[in-house]
């Protein structure tokens, strides 16, 4: 069975060959897991395999860093780094710093992957 | 486009003004400049806990930001460049890449390089149909399309289309090889010299050559 990344050959529509850049909050994960990269404490192989492994509902949802981000969440409760309670409260704490400098309003679809 | 420091300020119109322009989805019942998705925050709860542990250090991230900023796909330029004007460059490249794009101060990190030379036969062009494998250490961070579903899906089963969508036309005539790219294997698309840029430097012939020619969905004109 295909993996929910494994696409080669699908039916797709026309590609959009504009290009962006990166948003500030996409190359902080970028650099951070370029770092967690470079200090092999988890290496390439072990993101894809992450990444693959979201499911076909998770991975088709999320753009690509949002993957990278749930990706690194995994690895670091996995390999005993985080755990998920610190993960969550630490969440909790930037949502509500957030909240406090105005900078977060969250639409109804994003409330939901929150929960 | 300058970086947003969103976890200071809050300068993100802009930002999202250009996501819209380029249809990327955000519900359009969204306020646009204050979205933060659940995986931002995450993000930034993951970055202070990691530094926090001592696991990262800040500097360590700011500074494979600013190593990763600083490569563009004129690194990869040069290397086409330095094969047009240089046979025996041309030759090591092909045979070896890795140590000829070390050479010019371009060394991979971990992963293994195939230089692919199109030809008047043969045209090349590459993917990561799985993700999003490429040579960052010679063209900097894939664009968003090489990342996207439709590229990654359709260029291995209708390449001549695709690349119509590119604007480039590949005659029935000639071979069309799509190289599938891995998380240890990566190519680079040697386009084929422009004609009538045969009085161009180096260093002008390499400004010629653009990113879409070295993954393989253009061609360098002059």
């Amino acid at each position: 069975m295909r993996g929910p990344n494994d696409v080669g050959g699908l039916e797709a529509g026309p590609v959009d060959p504009s290009t962006h850049e990166l948003a500030f909050w996409e190359k902080q994960i970028d650099g951070l897991r370029g770092v967690i990269g470079a200090k092999r404490i988890v290496i390439s192989h072990e993101n894809r395999r992450t990444i693959e492994q979201l499911g076909h509902d998770v991975y088709e949802r999320l753009s690509y860093y949002e993957r990278w981000t749930a990706s690194l969440q995994r690895q670091m409760v996995d390999k005993g780094i985080l755990t998920q309670d610190e993960i969550d409260a630490r969440v909790a704490q930037v949502r509500a710093r957030l909240a406090a400098t105005g900078e977060l309003e969250l639409s109804h679809e994003e409330e939901a992957k929150c929960r | 486009m300058s970086q947003h420091h969103h976890d200071h300020d809050h300068h993100h119109d802009h930002e999202h003004a250009h996501d819209h322009a380029h249809g990327h989805e955000h519900s359009p019942t969204q306020p646009d400049d204050k979205v933060h998705s659940y995986y931002q925050i995450l993000g930034v709860a993951l970055k202070e806990l990691l530094i926090e542990k001592g696991v990262v250090t800040a500097d360590e991230v700011r500074a494979a930001i600013e190593a990763r900023d600083m490569i563009t796909p004129a690194h990869g330029a040069k290397v086409v460049a330095r094969a047009w004007v240089d046979p025996a460059f041309r030759e090591r490249l092909m045979s070896n890449a890795n140590v000829a794009v070390a050479e010019l101060g371009f060394p991979m990190n971990t992963t293994e390089l195939v230089a692919l030379e199109n030809t008047d036969d043969v045209h090349n062009v590459v993917v990561c149909t799985l993700c999003s494998c490429y040579p960052r250490e010679l063209l900097g961070l894939p664009p968003s399309w090489y990342k996207s579903r439709d590229y990654r899906a359709r260029i291995v089963r209708e390449p001549r289309e695709v690349l119509a969508e590119f604007g480039t036309s590949v005659s029935d005539s000639m071979e069309l090889r799509v190289h599938d790219s891995t998380a240890d294997l990566r190519y680079l698309v040697v386009p084929q010299r422009p004609t009538g840029a045969e009085s161009l430097s180096e260093d002008e012939l390499a400004a010629l050559v653009t990113r879409d020619a070295m993954i393989g969905v253009a061609t360098v004109r002059v």
